[in-house]
């Protein structure tokens, strides 16, 4: 599936267009509509763009809180950018950030009271990676063995998770005496440290907030995939794929074996959410804590370009839109906080579905003569 | 006795009730997939719908004017997913995909800017909404029966209309459409606003004939169960209809179950009613209840050769 790159170019862009130019008009233009929404509500964009901004990184707690926001959508971007290197459309993050969740929980909740703190942390985040990418796996077979749409599949499987936790939660992991659907928390021992206690502890102070060693655990996964897909001969494989699919099989590429890896490392990936959010965060199981994050990585993926440094930037973007849009909305009430879904949207109409738009704007100014 | 009729009479009545945006939008979906263009925006054509409907209904006191402006809103995302898809050969997933985000964000920006709510309309008194027509019980208002009609209307569109043949021909073999001389970009853009028609219509039976008034994300996934549904009928609008109908019961019939014991089986999790529709969609799509074959053509762009 060639999602980024060009279907026909009859007359080729330079290099740098490209890679830098063209995908900053995509995001330019859905900048562009997103003013236009804000002004039809009445709302001064450039006021709502300074107090965005200070909401985003006026202080050390508003900074943890971007970065914290950003650790998801690291983790979501490199989920979808895995699949669609392989050609594959990955729409389950959701879902497999979600059972990854319930993988991570039931790690923590059997073995916190018997194991040290460190190694049921450890065994809760393999858990995590592990869950989401069983729950990844089903559509993958599906694709690979019966031939129906992982598209289609992901989809469902979102819904079939989110019955699966209600159930579950109501049903069975509620803490006893609990009115919300909620498990006991976890032991303290078995949470991540707050990145707050890990600077303290080499002497640099900073706020409080929600950001925790998760988002090194994000950075580390960026850099990982960045090995694998261009140092490894599996992740090699895998973009051959991607390309083409009778070159890959030409070449002795299994396409089945490698849609289920491609399909597993992309929803272990989305397991990081759970890591973040119910390790680092709320230390129990909640419901709903993947809101919408799994969703929002395909425009992390569309916007970074599938790699993982676009990933990254493009997260932090996200990660500030986030929490100074929350900062926002107390400002200006007329902002709502969804107007950050908003932008995600237009970002994937732009950056994915229309990318070639500007096309032939940049070919008349930078476009060789063939 | 009595009871038992009451009571079955009562289920149908609900299952209809509950059918019939999934109907109104299966059968949008339909055009829209036989013609080639995936469509996984659904959701988001009648979530969109849903709010205009009930915002133009709430300000201008006129159930029919917030009709108009549910279709007028599903049409405006329906051009623009084929001006991305038909004329700049977009990826159709991620152009659904986007609208299905964009809509469930717009409505509660729009909504609380303009009614202050939290994303809600003003309630709709009963002047503003589309009434029951023959049984007050039932809710037997317009749009179910159009509901009704739109299936053989839709049946008889594609099988026995030249536009028909030539939308099926367009979602195989759109080569073959070209060379006989019509053009299938123009094609494609009245399948899509087919669907942008029907799913319109879904749109404003959720927010000003079902309910009184839109709530955020009041689609709750029925979109999906639509896509389902279209799946389960491998395409065909009379089996689609039959799987809108079999997963309305099921909806109707979870509600009616919560808590309940069934026999020999003891509680049915709700959950697992709810989840029936995409379980049993993904068990077709597995091969294991028969096959569904998808239009050949569909999601792919078409390129003219010049």
């Amino acid at each position: 599936m060639s999602l980024v790159a060009p279907r026909s170019v009859r007359r080729p862009l330079p290099r740098w267009v490209e890679i830098a130019v063209l995908p900053l008009v995509n995001v330019a233009l859905a900048f562009l509509v997103v003013g236009i929404i804000a002004r039809t509500i009445g709302v001064d964009s450039f006021h709502a763009l300074k107090l965005l901004l200070v909401g985003a990184f006026g202080s050390s707690e508003s900074i943890g809180y971007t970065l914290y926001y950003a650790t998801n959508f690291i983790f979501t971007g490199l989920a979808v950018a895995v699949a669609f290197h392989a050609g594959l459309f990955n729409i389950g993050g959701e879902g497999q950030a979600y059972i990854g969740g319930l993988g991570c929980g039931l790690a923590v909740l059997a073995l916190d009271r018997y194991l040290p703190g460190p190694l049921v942390i450890v065994l809760a985040i393999l858990a995590a990676a592990a869950f989401g990418a069983a729950w990844a796996a089903v559509p993958a077979w599906m694709q690979a063995w019966r031939g129906s749409h992982i598209v289609i599949t992901t989809i469902m499987f979102n819904f079939v998770a989110s019955a699966l936790m209600v159930y579950l939660m109501v049903n069975v992991l509620i803490a006893p005496g609990s009115m919300t659907a909620q498990s006991r928390g976890f032991a303290e021992s078995a949470s991540l440290p707050s990145m707050q206690a890990v600077l303290k502890s080499i002497g640099i102070a900073v706020a409080p907030s929600a950001l925790n060693l998760a988002f090194v655990l994000a950075l580390l996964s960026s850099v990982a995939v960045w090995i694998f897909l261009w140092r490894t001969s599996w992740g090699y494989a895998l973009r051959t794929m991607g390309h083409n699919a009778e070159a890959a099989i030409y070449a002795g590429t299994s396409i089945r074996r490698m849609t289920m890896l491609a399909m597993c490392l992309s929803g272990a990936l989305a397991g990081g959410v759970a890591v973040n959010e119910l390790l680092g965060v709320h230390h129990r199981i909640v419901l709903d804590f993947p809101a919408g994050y799994g969703f929002a990585g395909i425009a992390v993926a569309l916007m970074g370009r599938s790699h993982p440094l676009g990933i990254v930037l493009a997260a932090l973007l996200f990660g500030a839109l986030q929490q100074g849009g929350a900062e926002l909305s107390f400002e200006i009430p007329a902002m709502t906080r969804e107007m950050v879904v908003v932008i995600q949207g237009l970002v994937i109409l732009f950056c994915g579905a229309l990318a070639h738009l500007p096309r032939p704007w940049l070919q008349a100014l930078f476009g060789r003569r063939g | 006795m009595e009871e038992t009729l009451t009571f079955v009479t009562l289920t149908l009545a609900a299952t209809l009730r509950v059918a019939t945006p999934l109907v109104l939008c299966a059968m949008g979906g339909l055009f829209s997939e036989k013609s080639g263009i995936i469509d996984v925006g659904l959701e988001g054509k009648m979530l969109m719908a849903a709010f205009f409907a009930a915002a133009t209904a709430s300000l201008t006191g006129s159930a029919w004017a917030g009709v108009v402006a549910a279709i007028v809103a599903a049409e405006a995302l329906a051009l623009l997913h084929g001006f991305a898809c038909i004329t700049h050969r977009g990826n159709q997933v991620v152009s659904g995909i986007a609208l299905n985000i964009l809509a469930a964000g717009l409505t509660v920006v729009l909504g609380t800017a303009w009614f202050a709510r939290g994303g809600q309309t003003p309630p709709l008194n009963d002047g503003e909404r589309l009434k029951p027509i023959f049984f007050p019980v039932a809710g037997d208002n317009v749009l179910v029966y159009v509901a009704l009609l739109s299936v053989p209307f839709t049946w008889w569109l594609i099988a026995r209309t030249r536009f028909g043949l030539r939308l099926r021909a367009v979602g195989e073999m759109p080569l073959a459409v070209d060379a006989a001389g019509v053009s299938v970009a123009w094609l494609r853009y009245r399948a899509v606003l087919l669907c942008g028609l029907f799913s319109g219509l879904a749109g404003a039976y959720l927010s000003i004939a079902q309910n009184a008034g839109f709530s955020r994300d009041m689609t709750a996934g029925q979109g999906f169960i639509a896509l389902a549904a279209i799946i389960f009928g491998k395409w065909r609008p009379f089996p689609a209809f039959g799987a809108c109908l079999v997963f309305g019961l099921l909806d109707a019939v979870a509600i009616r179950l919560q808590g309940v014991k069934v026999p020999g089986i003891g509680e049915v999790p709700v959950q697992l009613i709810q989840a029936l529709p995409y379980l049993l969609t993904l068990f077709l799509l597995a091969g294991f209840i028969g096959n569904a074959v998808a239009p050949k053509a569909a999601g792919v762009p078409y390129e003219k050769e010049h």
